[in-house]
């Protein structure tokens, strides 16, 4: 087994918030007939996180579910355990029509801290982060690049994209954390 | 700066995060018809002055194809709706007849 590294190996950056690699962090894609109840039981079987609706990011004992689009979830789990989660997923959906790839390595997520982490996702993305609560998944652009976007609490939020463009997207958050850049 | 609601994702999503597809509801002639029809369905477009209706993709969200109807004069949005039809709801071309009496409505 290789050494598995993720984009930029932890760099974080202290601005009036503070910018860091999230790491290692196991992601899943799921493509299927979200409405089915077999999907509902293989997402509750892998992660324990209930289905979430439209716009919505489930948590449950072994890892997040993302709401990606009405036929797509993102799980977003341990990253050691990714590939058995794939495997248990796929074997629990069984003839179901439906999609379980492991996308780990092709991602790149990053938390940015302090309390005005909606604002520093405000100036990059054409969203509005003010309506945004811990418990909703936006999936929009920053600057040139797709990304998606949470919050795990009031004060954290965490960016996914795609670790092709993570230099690109670290270097957006770091500038737009920049001391000085306040807006509020 | 043009807002449509994705009816997917049910996000208002901004010019910035769709792409526009043009001309919504096309009917397509394919191999086997007149030369005549096969150019209208591939170079000929509405453009008009008013209510057009357009395809849209909400490509950085969901990645889905829709639907809307707008006004090309005034930019006003008078829907968005889920792309799997062949014409438009009849409540939004009621509305939108409601609005604009003198329009000669949908085709």
């Amino acid at each position: 087994m290789s050494n598995a590294v993720s984009a930029l190996q932890g760099a974080s950056f202290d601005g009036y918030c503070k910018v860091e690699e999230a790491g290692l962090t196991g992601m899943i894609t799921l493509r299927g007939d979200l409405a089915s109840d077999g999907v509902a039981k293989a997402v509750k079987a892998v992660t324990g996180a209930a289905m979430p609706g439209q716009g919505e990011v489930t948590e449950g004992a072994k890892g997040r579910v993302g709401w990606m689009s009405p036929d797509e979830l993102l799980l977003i789990v341990d990253h050691a355990d990714a590939a058995a989660i794939v495997e248990a997923a796929t074997a629990s959906l069984g003839d179901e029509h439906s999609l379980v790839v492991n996308v780990s390595d092709a991602r790149a997520v990053y938390r940015v801290k302090g309390a005005a982490c909606r604002e520093v996702i405000a100036k990059l993305a054409p969203a509005d982060t003010s309506v945004m609560q811990p418990g909703m998944l936006r999936r929009t652009r920053i600057a040139q690049i797709p990304a998606a976007f949470y919050l795990e609490d009031d004060e954290t939020a965490v960016l996914v994209c795609f670790r092709s463009v993570a230099q690109y997207a670290f270097d957006l958050l770091k500038d737009a954390v920049e001391p000085g850049g306040e807006v509020f | 700066m043009l807002i449509l609601e994705c009816p997917y994702c049910g996000v208002m999503a901004d010019e910035t995060d769709l792409h526009g597809g043009g001309e919504a509801h096309l009917k397509r002639f394919g191999p086997g018809s007149s030369d005549d029809d096969f150019e209208t369905y591939l170079f000929h477009r509405k453009n008009p002055k008013g209510v057009h209706f357009e395809r849209w993709r909400h490509v950085s969200g969901c990645g889905k194809w829709f639907h809307a109807a707008r006004n090309t004069m005034t930019l006003e949005v008078y829907g968005t709706y889920p792309a799997q039809t062949y014409e438009p709801p009849k409540d939004l071309v009621a509305k939108i007849k409601k609005k604009h009496p003198e329009w000669g409505g949908y085709e």
